[in-house]
C-alpha cells in the first residue's frame, strides 16, 4: 500500500500508545526519551513495531537521530520511499 | 551544565537501589576462597553468579601452568600483537583453539568484549549489513556500531523474522552478516541454530555465533551449541571468551574462511591494544586442555543445574528458560528483585541482579549460574536459602501492601 505523510503520522501515533503509559499528548515535537521516558531498549523495541507495520527496516544506526515523533515519521517516510513500487 | 549532569536520573535510580541495603553493582569480595565461595562483608557466601561453569579457577594444574608462565615469561608483554606482544604462547593458544573447534584459524583477544569488537568491526564495514538478534550482548551491539555497517535488529530467537528482514534488504554492494549467540547470557535461553542455519543458507549470507556461555558447556566435545545443534558447517565465524568456562581472561574468534587472518592487520581492536599477559595465556591453554581431558566436569555441571532448576521450580519461581547452567528467575517487580537479592546476600548466597534496560522485556531478574565445582550439599543449601528468602519476601510484600 502507498502511505501518505498524514497516514504515516496517524499510524505512528497509534503504535506509540503502548509506550505511552502516562498518556502524554502526542505532538510532532514530542521527545521520545524525555517526554515519554523511553530508554534505549524500549525505543528499539518500539521501532520494531513500526518496522513490522510498514514492512520496512530502520537501521538502528540511525536511531540516535530519531529524537521526536516527527523524526520517527520522517524516518519511516524515508524508508518507504526506498521501497520498490508494488 | 556539567557533562555528568545527564546521568542525574540514572543516579537517582541508583540511590533508590541503595535504600534496600547493599549496592548490587559494586560488590567487593573481601577474600575469594574457592570457585564457589567467598567472604563478602565479613560473611561466608556461596557464589551462584560467577559464570565459572566448570569451576576451573582454582584447578591445581591451571594454577601451576599460570605460575610457571609468569616465572618464565614475565608479568606482561608491554606491547600489542602487531608490535612486540606476540609470543610463541599466543600463537600456541590460537592453534590449540582452532584445533579444539576444528577450525582453520583462531585469533586471541585480551577480553571477550574485545573479541566481539575486533571480529565484528573487522569483518563488517560501512558498505555491509549486519542483522543482529535483538537480545544480543552489549559487546555485540558495540562491535556492530564500531563497524559502521548498516545495523538491522531482528526479533529474539526468531528465524522467521530474520528471514523476513533478509528478504527486505535491497541489493547493496556489500556483504551481509547474521549475528546470534549460542546461549543468551541473561535468560539462559538457547538459539534455534538449525533454523538460523537454514535461513542463512537460503539467503547466501554469513553467520557468526557467539559461544561465550556455551563453550565447554554444550556439545559432546564441549565446542558449544554450534556442535550440539550439528551446524558447524554452516557457521562461518565463532566468537568466545576465556572468562567463563575456562576460568581465565580473554576471548577469541575462529573461522575456516581462508581470508580470516586478514583481520590481524585490519581490525583496530586487535591491533591497538596490549596483548594478554603470558600467564593469562597459560591459564587459558591449561584450561582448554582440562575441558578436553575431563568431560565429567560438564556432566557434573548439568547435574547441578538440573537439581537447582527443579528445586527452584518446586519453590514456585518463574524460570525464564529450559534447564541450562544459567537459571534466571523472573521477579514480579524491580523492588521484589532488589529485596530478594539483598535477603539472599544476608543469608549467604550471591546471585546476579539484572534490571532493565539490561534485560529483555523490561524484566527484573535474579540470575543464577551453576558451576561443576558446586557440591551437592551447596546446591541443597542454595535451594533452602532461596526458600527462606522467598518467605521473607512474601512477608515484606504483605507489609508493603498494608502500608499502601
Amino acid at each position: 500500500m502507498q502511505w501518505t505523510a498524514d497516514e504515516v503520522h496517524a499510524e505512528v501515533v497509534r503504535l506509540l500508545e503502548p509506550f505511552n503509559p502516562q498518556s502524554v499528548d502526542l505532538q510532532p515535537e514530542t521527545d521520545l526519551a524525555t517526554d515519554l521516558g523511553m530508554d534505549s531498549v524500549a525505543a528499539m523495541n518500539m521501532v520494531m513495531e513500526v518496522e513490522d507495520r510498514f514492512e520496512i527496516d530502520i537501521p538502528i544506526s540511525l536511531l540516535p537521530d530519531v529524537k521526536t515523533l516527527q523524526d520517527l515519521v520522517d524516518a519511516v517516510l524515508a524508508e518507504l520511499s526506498k521501497k520498490p513500487a508494488q | 551544565m556539567s557533562l555528568l549532569d545527564k546521568y542525574d536520573k540514572v543516579s537517582l535510580r541508583h540511590q533508590r537501589l541503595l535504600s534496600f541495603g547493599r549496592d548490587p553493582f559494586n560488590i567487593c569480595m573481601d577474600r575469594i576462597v574457592s570457585a564457589t565461595e567467598a567472604v563478602i562483608n565479613g560473611r561466608d557466601v556461596i557464589l551462584v553468579g560467577t559464570n565459572n561453569y566448570l569451576g576451573l579457577t582454582f584447578d591445581p594444574d591451571c594454577v601451576a601452568a599460570t605460575a610457571d608462565a609468569v616465572t618464565r615469561e614475565g608479568t606482561g608483554t608491554t606491547g600489542s600483537r602487531i608490535a612486540n606482544g606476540t609470543y610463541a604462547s599466543h600463537r600456541g593458544l590460537e592453534q590449540a583453539i582452532a584445533g579444539f573447534l576444528g577450525r582453520h584459524a583462531a585469533m586471541v583477544f585480551p577480553t571477550g568484549y574485545q573479541a566481539n569488537l575486533g571480529i565484528l568491526a573487522g569483518l563488517a564495514g560501512p558498505e555491509d549489513t549486519i542483522l543482529l538478534d535483538a537480545d544480543s550482548h552489549a559487546s555485540i551491539y558495540d562491535g556492530c556500531r564500531l563497524s559502521g555497517a548498516k545495523l538491522v535488529r531482528f526479533r529474539h530467537n526468531s528465524p522467521e523474522d530474520l528471514d523476513k528482514r533478509l528478504s527486505r534488504l535491497s541489493g547493496g554492494t556489500g556483504g551481509t552478516l547474521v549475528v546470534v549467540e549460542g546461549i543468551y547470557s541473561m535468560l539462559g535461553d538457547q538459539a534455534p541454530l538449525g533454523e538460523f542455519a537454514d535461513v542463512k543458507r537460503r539467503h547466501g549470507v554469513e553467520l557468526l555465533v557467539d559461544e561465550a556461555h556455551s563453550l565447554g558447556v554444550f556439545g559432546d566435545r564441549g565446542r558449544g551449541v554450534v556442535e550440539s545443534a550439528g551446524v558447524e558447517e554452516d557457521v562461518d565465524y565463532v566468537v568466545g571468551t576465556f572468562s567463563k568456562s575456562l576460568g581465565a581472561v580473554g576471548g577469541f574468534g575462529a573461522s575456516d574462511h581462508p581470508g580470516f587472518e586478514r583481520l590481524r592487520y585490519t581490525s583496530r581492536p586487535y591491533m591497538f591494544t596490549a596483548s594478554s599477559s603470558p600467564s593469562t595465556i597459560a591459564t587459558a591453554m591449561a584450561a582448554l586442555e582440562k575441558i578436553q581431558a575431563r568431560p565429567e566436569l560438564r556432566q557434573q555441571l548439568w547435574q547441578n543445574a538440573r537439581t537447582l532448576y527443579d528445586g527452584l521450580k518446586d519453590l514456585g519461581f518463574t524460570i525464564c528458560a529450559e534447564t541450562s547452567a544459567i537459571i534466571a528467575l523472573k521477579m514480579p517487580s524491580e523492588a521484589a528483585a532488589v529485596y530478594m537479592w539483598n535477603a539472599l546476600m544476608e543469608a549467604g548466597v550471591y546471585v546476579n541482579l539484572a534490571l532493565p534496560p539490561g534485560t529483555p522485556d523490561g524484566s527484573s531478574l535474579l540470575r543464577c549460574s551453576l558451576s561443576a565445582a558446586h557440591t551437592p550439599a551447596q546446591v541443597q543449601r542454595i535451594c533452602e536459602i532461596f526458600g527462606s528468602c522467598l518467605e521473607a519476601l512474601k512477608a515484606w510484600q504483605a507489609t508493603q501492601s498494608a502500608a499502601e
